[in-house]
């Protein structure tokens, strides 16, 4: 086989669990979107804030201890522990539940029935504010985070294909990880809103406010829940792009690709973010494979966004969104 | 039928002329559903007219259509004897034909004033250099039209409220400001949509009286679409009654009354 | 009774729909025009041009621009920093072009490259909506940036990537290059800001006004009563476009002198200037004063309190701003959607009553 070709494919495979994460990312706006309309812009920056707390919870950090130091010019730092990555990760958890509820509580419920747009924006403030809040937390230099997760070459994947081809692929295991996590989340998810109890009364929600509170289900708490979830996804997307790239601000420009993943899919399906996340991801790549060197490179910055834009100016309700009859 | 005689002279003196808009074997689908099935019937210069029908019958498609705002599957649309191509809504809007909604369609951003200035928007083309100055022809255009749709204003007894942001204002003066947005556009056709959908008696005895001057002073001709039968039957010239997306009736309101499928329909006889 | 209307007729409607048909409004405008053009330019120094009022006039500029198309037309755009871009390189590639045109041509010119642009990336708008079109104009973000840092003809083949302004000068006087003065500078972006208000206050009160606004507040009523949507939709993307065209010209070749663009252009400066408008008020050509001098204000007042009085570091004081910034905006969003210049209006509302509410 040409080594051409065989490199396109490995970039094809390195595409795709790059789409797996774009994907886990965009899951955590369709939840969102489906129960309450409501476009979470900062949903990168929740991801950004989870992988933060994290770090700082696991090594032992003191919350604030800048802004504390620079106020009482005290020299805390550590509380001098550190804590295992579980434990941490569950109160982590409870840090973005937290959050939900906050963001329910001050800003959400406060903007009911608003237009999207104002919500959208809304969303966008929100995003600024958690991160300067993440960063006066923990503080803004880049951080390692390391929860035990298998990372590097995968070697069986590497021999088999040299045995086949000649030329060992380069597979992350994290990516790999990824994908499996990603997948289980997926299916997970679908069960708990097709089979439990909160998950029927999640898509009443979706599917008309009005009447789900007249048939007693509480908005407040399906909000909450869907926020808290949303954080929860937020959490895996954290954590496994963090493992990968360090948890830095740009963090949160890589979850912004979430959004052109978002307008493929369609915003209300949750098969079309992972199928949409999986398009961008292996389109870029490819992109930048094939044309990147013609035209000096870095074509990630905006390819996923143009591709996007062309997409919808022929199809705006998305691959898997449902035609809008428009009324008078 | 009788709609053969060119032209003639109501009861009460009007003159009702030729034809101004016929539609001919209109069928709209949407999907599977099939909203109008075949359904022709013409408007003439000068009358009221109007669509009855129950819940569901196709009556807000059917304005649509005749509005540009649906493209049906099959029929044609003839608007002066000649038949209308398929066109965007705003083009229809500059062939003179006006409408209001049945669920208020204002600018709730806007003044009462703004509003109705947008009515005019079919009547002005001073170029964008003109308004950015503000300067002669824009300058000019604007005094003009303002003259116009104070004249609208009067008519409507709505002078005190020429300034108040929409949004502030109670149901019922809503739709008179909906009227008047489309009066400003001085319309050859006048569609009006429900124009008394959740008034009281003594807000639609006004509503009436609006309409029926409109009808009387300018000449307008009026296709409207309403639920309160004791209204239609006062005011209209000739009534179209559908159901279940089909034409069941045709005529002035004495015949249509006596006709026995609309009866069947009203007071709800079972469909086989 | 501090602020009163009573006396004051309109007698005909040209004087009726003017910007400020009361008396008391009208001479305190003259005053503010007064103050701006023929006495400040002899007070300032370099720290306040250059921290507070040069980037003031520009921002306002860009918010004037960004209003129209989201305050007044209902479109959201995220692409700001890189329409600002357009301009900034298109004032670039003419000043290097044509030395012996006259540098205010070359702005002007440079807001009609962008409104050119502008117009390219507002065509999908009649297609999306929405959040979709906020997305969709990332893609103008992105791009527009990468091109200007990609595309060697667009910085002259530049060893460092940057663009930098040559010496420019308007009546013998230097506005832009190393040798300006404050108050040239100043001066300057005065004249465009007085010039580009005036421009977009006349089209927001007329006819394309009125259709901008239809189409925000119920597009397809607005289509149903004669309003071209895709005209509508276009003419304001351009009009927006080139005013923040004029910004990005400006910022680069009198405020900053020489620009990195993904630094100085990037996503943030799109979200800067959306901020501006959320704050100061949507559809308000005051409101996109009150907006950007609130936002050029806030992080000089932070840094002056936190840095220099409380002794913090400059992070911790940025990452205050953020705080703060993104706090304001959910508490102007749910409080007060019309912003700052809502509330202006509440006050002379209330003024005008004063002291006998009832």
């Amino acid at each position: 086989m040409p080594d051409q070709l065989l490199y396109a494919m490995e970039v094809t495979l390195n595409g795709l669990m790059a789409g797996v994460l774009y994907a886990l990312v965009a899951l955590g706006f369709v939840l969102i979107f489906k129960a309450s309309g409501i476009f979470n812009y900062a949903q990168g920056v929740m991801a950004l804030f989870a992988a933060l707390t994290l770090v700082g919870i696991m090594d032992g950090q003191v919350p604030f201890a800048v802004l504390i130091n620079a106020v009482f010019g005290t020299e805390i730092h550590n509380f001098g522990w550190e804590v295992p990555a579980i434990l941490a990760i569950f109160l982590t958890l409870l840090v973005m539940c937290a959050l939900a509820w906050c963001v329910q509580k001050f800003v959400m419920r406060h903007l009911v029935n608003q237009e999207p747009i104002i919500l959208f924006m809304a969303t966008i403030g929100l995003a600024y504010f958690l991160e300067g809040f993440g960063d006066l937390m923990w503080g803004a230099d880049i951080k390692k985070l390391d929860v035990g997760l298998p990372q590097g070459l995968n070697d069986t994947i590497d021999q088999v294909t040299y045995g086949w081809f000649g030329y060992g692929f380069f597979i992350d295991n994290l990516d790999i990880f990824a994908t499996v996590i990603a997948a289980i989340l997926v299916i997970g998810l679908t069960i708990f809103s097709q089979y439990s109890k909160q998950g029927r009364a999640l898509r009443a929600v979706a599917d008309d406010h009005q009447a789900a509170l007249s048939v007693g289900i509480s908005l407040n708490y399906i909000w909450v829940l869907v926020w808290s979830i949303a954080g929860f996804v937020a959490l895996v997307a954290g954590i496994m792009w963090g493992t990968k790239s360090g948890v830095q601000f740009s963090l949160s420009l890589i979850a912004l690709k979430a959004l052109p993943v978002l307008m493929l899919g369609g915003f209300t399906s949750i098969p079309g973010a992972i199928v949409g996340g999986l398009i961008i991801g292996v389109g870029e790549k490819l992109f930048e494979f094939l044309i990147g060197p013609m035209v000096g490179g870095a074509t990630e910055n905006w390819f996923a966004y143009v591709l996007a834009l062309l997409f919808l100016v022929f199809r705006p309700q998305g691959l898997f969104g449902e035609k809008i009859i428009e009324r008078v | 039928m009788k709609d053969s005689i060119d032209s003639h002279v109501t009861a009460d003196g009007r003159t009702i002329g030729g034809v101004l808009m016929e539609m001919r074997d209109i069928t709209l689908r949407f999907g599977g559903v099939v909203a109008i099935k075949g359904i022709s019937f013409d408007i003439r210069e000068g009358e009221i007219r109007a669509i009855i029908g129950p819940n569901g019958a196709g009556k807000s498609s059917m304005l649509n259509v005749i509005s540009g705002f649906y493209h049906p599957q099959e029929g044609d649309v003839f608007f002066r004897g000649e038949k209308r191509p398929t066109m965007r809504p705003y083009e229809v809007a500059r062939m003179g034909i006006a409408r209001t909604f049945q669920n208020i369609a204002l600018f709730e951003g806007m003044s009462v004033l703004d509003n109705i200035m947008t009515g005019r928007l079919t009547h002005m083309n001073s170029g964008i250099l003109s308004q950015a100055l503000w300067w002669g022809r824009a300058q000019k255009e604007e005094t003009a039209n303002r003259e116009v749709i104070e004249k609208v204003i009067d008519f409507l007894e709505i002078q005190s409220i020429r300034k108040t942001p929409v949004g502030r204002l109670p149901y019922g003066l809503k739709k008179r400001v909906e009227l008047g947005r489309a009066l400003a556009a001085e319309p050859k056709l006048l569609l009006l949509d429900e124009p008394m959908a959740g008034m009281n008696v003594e807000e639609k005895e006004d509503m009436s009286r609006f309409i029926l001057d409109v009808n009387d002073e300018f000449g307008t001709t009026i296709a409207l679409i309403e639920h309160d039968m004791g209204v239609v039957m006062d005011l209209s010239d000739r009534v179209v009654v559908m159901d279940y997306g089909k034409k069941i009736g045709d005529g002035t309101p004495d015949e249509v009354r006596n006709n026995q499928q609309v009866i069947d329909a009203y007071l709800g006889v079972a469909h086989d | 009774m501090i602020y009163r209307e009573a006396g004051d007729f309109s007698t005909t409607y040209e004087a009726d729909s003017q910007t400020f048909p009361i008396k008391f409004d009208r001479y305190r405008y003259y005053l503010v025009l007064a103050i701006a053009f023929g006495v400040i330019p002899f007070l300032v120094n370099d720290y306040w041009a250059n921290a507070v009022l040069v980037p003031f006039l520009i921002y306002a500029i860009a918010a004037i621009g960004l209003n129209i198309l989201t305050g007044y037309c209902g479109q959201v755009s995220l692409g700001t920093g890189g329409f600002m871009a357009v301009g900034a390189y298109a004032a670039y590639k003419l000043m290097t072009a044509f030395p012996d045109v006259s540098i205010i041509i070359h702005v002007l010119l440079a807001g009609g490259i962008t409104a050119g642009v502008g117009v390219l990336f507002g065509l999908p708008s009649l297609r999306i909506k929405g959040f979709y079109l906020a997305v969709a104009t990332l893609a103008a973000q992105f791009f527009l940036v990468w091109l200007f840092n990609r595309v060697p003809w667009f910085y002259n083949h530049s060893a460092s990537g940057q663009i930098s302004a040559p010496e420019r000068t308007v009546i013998g006087i230097p506005v832009t290059g190393p040798n300006t003065e404050a108050w040239a500078q100043y001066l300057i972006c005065l004249v465009f800001v007085f010039a580009c208000a005036w421009l977009a206050r006349n089209l927001t009160r007329g006819k394309l006004g009125r259709t901008w606004m239809a189409i925000r507040d119920m597009d397809i009523a607005a289509e149903i009563i004669g309003v071209n949507p895709l005209a509508a939709k276009l003419s304001a993307f351009a009009v927006s476009s080139f005013f923040i065209g004029i910004a990005g010209a400006l910022f680069f070749a009198v405020y900053l002198g020489a620009v990195e663009v993904g630094e100085v252009f990037g996503i943030q400066k799109s979200f800067l200037v959306l901020f501006m408008i959320i704050i100061g008020g949507l559809g308000s050509i005051f409101g996109s004063f009150a907006g950007a001098a609130f936002l050029v204000l806030l992080p000089v007042l932070l840094k002056n309190i936190l840095v220099g009085s409380l002794g913090w570091s400059t992070d911790l004081a940025a990452h205050f701003e953020f705080v703060i910034v993104g706090a304001m905006i959910i508490a102007f969003l749910i409080m007060e959607p019309h912003g700052l210049a809502q509330l202006w209006r509440v006050a002379k509302e209330k003024l005008r009553l004063w002291p006998f509410p009832h």
